[in-house]
């Protein structure tokens, strides 16, 4: 009696967990920024397929670390894993690493200036000498050249930056990298760098708090952060020379301007991008996935997925307060992606 | 051979072991042996962990991790002394702040309060100690800086500027602020156990020293003496709730590692960094370095438990010898 009743439990548990099972699920972990449209995207497209995709927002660092160990099935980032990590990454699970972006972020400075308002106008160079703390006065003549228009009073900037790490700040330090040897050589770039001067919010948030309650402050924030809360942003002097206010257009633009000169393997900073229009501050952000998988179905529901992403997927974007990828990208992506297998079989 | 023990036999032996209490005592006393040991070798295991993950660490820093004052994870040189200062002096500064006030509730709601008043402003002290930090953070954010912005940091700069404590630009947001919401944190714990402490000293005490004609301040002196390891049981914790503090702190305290005398300026805590950094953290040394900031962490809370341990031994045997 009693051993059949065992018997008959474990049977029903192992078809209940069976049926649990029939639904194909990929776990993911990695990035923040990038989480609001990849859950969209995961939501849409399991009404549509009934595949399930679960994803951990615990940050860039956590999800490269996973897809090292191979204790997810994809990963993403907001910064390119570097040579050495993709190395190791390949020495562990013996297979490459892909590159995936699938969205792009600008980050805008934002700034607090109630006099002043709207349309002020910076250029690198300036924005690496306020946040290395060589310029510390809003009517500096540095400023007041390219703003002829604006009164800037005689007040001191108050800096501010992320102080928890972030792709925001990744982006950020890398524009600034670019356009200052000073800022290349004091402070480099990274998630996390040693600011020189300036207080640390945690989060846009964080970011956005100390910028409205400071009045002469400066910060930076993601664009959808800016846009959703009516913060006050400045317009950016690009590589050609022209004011741009960061726009999704712009940002776009930005990416596609880059697009000629892209490596295969997208790991590539879009940041003081040539084009008229582009926007300067701005990045893509990556899904991580493996070259080649070991479990077949996964596999496909990966490739189909990441499919879906480039085509259906990016029309999410915008309402979102995402950048979608310019068409030039897409192609690139959809070449790599053609490149996934399973076992060493091609995916149809 | 098993077949030898018969069925009567055998429910006797489970009767034996069932019934009988010394048994019982020995399954008790094990047991809780087991859970009290437990503890032991979890904080074993915790520092042990910590250490195994901050080797790299370690090895490349060496002291220098305690007396470099430069975080910088893009070159990859990581020294803590601005944070553990910055850790230190905001729970101290908190404890100065806090411990009076607290005791001062304490007493008022064990020895002075009438009932009627003392039911309702217990629940609303224990009710503050519930409150989670981040809505301590929250609250930093819009109510409390504002107004150390405002108006607690120009006045103590025009009143008490020649001192080194108080220069700056105000921005509100820095050491001061985090003190101030440290010390609100930390009240509540010192308050609640501090007046369960002065509550269980016997009622013939207060009796003894109000027959001798000892007014109620004297004998409340007298109670508090009496107390006086329980209280600094009650400070201890406050301290350890200060020190561990993330959110609250990382959401006033400026968040830049710098030692400066000045309260306007902004500081950074060892807990607040692993919090900010730790997600994004994505180099081994980088890891590490926050793994052995952690371990900094752990030490220093050891070393301020053992030293009040120490403290309340050290009271104990004069109290007693005095005696």
């Amino acid at each position: 009696m009693k051993f059949r009743s065992i018997v008959s439990a474990i049977i029903l548990i192992l078809t209940v967990a069976s049926v649990a099972h029939a639904q194909l699920q990929l776990n993911g972990a990695g990035a923040t920024f990038p989480a609001v449209i990849y859950s969209k995207w995961f939501d849409e497209y399991k009404n549509a397929t009934s595949v399930q995709f679960n994803y951990q927002a615990i940050g860039s660092g956590g999800g490269i670390k996973q897809v090292t160990e191979g204790t997810v099935d994809f990963g993403a980032t907001d910064g390119p894993m570097s040579d050495q990590q993709l190395a190791e990454a390949k020495s562990k699970q013996g297979t490459d690493v892909l590159h995936i972006p699938t969205v792009m972020g600008a980050v805008v400075v934002c700034y607090n200036l109630p006099n002043v308002g709207k349309g002020l106008n910076l250029d690198g160079a300036i924005l690496a000498d306020i946040f290395l703390g060589k310029i510390t006065k809003w009517n500096d003549a540095t400023i007041k050249k390219i703003n002829p228009k604006l009164n800037l009073p005689d007040k001191s900037i108050a800096v501010t930056h992320r102080s928890d790490g972030s792709g925001t700040s990744f982006i950020f330090t890398d524009y600034l990298f670019k356009v200052s040897k000073d800022w290349e050589t004091k402070v480099g770039k990274g998630t996390s760098v040693n600011w020189p001067v300036g207080l640390g919010g945690k989060g846009n948030d964080g970011v956005a708090g100390l910028v409205k309650q400071t009045e002469g402050s400066i910060g930076y924030v993601e664009l959808a952060y800016a846009v959703k809360n009516n913060i006050l942003y400045a317009n950016m002097k690009n590589k050609a020379g022209k004011f741009v206010e960061p726009t999704f257009q712009s940002v776009t633009v930005a990416a596609e301007g880059s697009s000629k000169d892209m490596p295969a393997d997208l790991r590539v900073s879009i940041t003081d991008a040539s084009g008229k229009d582009s926007y300067p501050i701005s990045g893509f952000t990556w899904l991580l996935v493996y070259k080649n998988m070991k479990d077949e179905a996964k596999a496909n529901a990966m490739v189909k997925f990441l499919k879906w992403a480039m085509g259906k997927g990016q029309s999410f974007a915008t309402d979102l307060y995402y950048a979608p990828l310019p068409k030039q990208v897409v192609k690139m992506c959809e070449k790599n992606i053609a490149t996934i297998t399973a076992n060493g079989k091609k995916i149809k | 051979m098993s077949n030898t023990v018969t069925n009567s036999e055998k429910k006797n032996i489970l009767k034996k072991i069932f019934f009988s209490r010394n048994l019982g005592d020995l399954i008790f006393e094990r047991l809780t042996l087991l859970f009290a040991v437990s503890v032991f070798l979890l904080v074993i295991l915790m520092g042990y962990e910590m250490y195994h993950g901050s080797k790299i660490s370690i090895e490349k820093f060496g002291w220098s991790f305690l007396t470099n004052s430069t975080w910088d994870p893009v070159q990859e040189i990581y020294g803590a002394l601005p944070i553990i200062y910055g850790t230190v002096v905001s729970s101290l500064l908190a404890l100065i702040i806090a411990l009076p006030l607290s005791l001062g509730v304490a007493i008022f709601l064990a020895e002075v309060a009438p009932p009627w008043l003392e039911k309702p402003l217990s629940f609303l002290v224990e009710l503050l100690a519930g409150i989670p930090s981040v809505i301590y953070g929250l609250w930093g954010i819009f109510v409390l800086v504002p107004w150390i912005r405002n108006d607690i940091e120009p006045y103590l700069s025009d009143k008490l500027g020649f001192l080194p404590f108080f220069r700056g630009a105000p921005y509100g947001f820095g050491m001061l602020a985090a003190v101030l919401i440290l010390s609100i944190m930390v009240l509540p714990i010192i308050s609640s156990i501090s007046r369960d402490v002065l509550r269980s000293v016997p009622r013939l005490q207060r009796e003894a020293a109000l027959a001798l004609g000892a007014t109620k301040w004297q004998s409340t002196i007298i109670v508090l003496k009496d107390a006086k390891s329980g209280i600094l049981g009650a400070t201890m914790l406050g301290f350890g709730r200060a020190i561990g503090e993330t959110m609250a702190v990382t959401m006033v305290i400026g968040n830049r590692a710098l030692i400066s005398p000045s309260l306007f300026d902004p500081s950074y805590t060892m807990a607040s960094v692993i919090a900010n950094e730790f997600t994004e953290a994505t180099s081994e040394m980088y890891l590490s370095a926050l793994i052995q900031l952690a371990l900094v962490l752990f030490v220093i809370t050891i070393i301020i438990n053992a030293l009040a341990r120490l403290l309340v031994w050290s009271m104990e045997r004069k109290w007693k010898t005095t005696l």
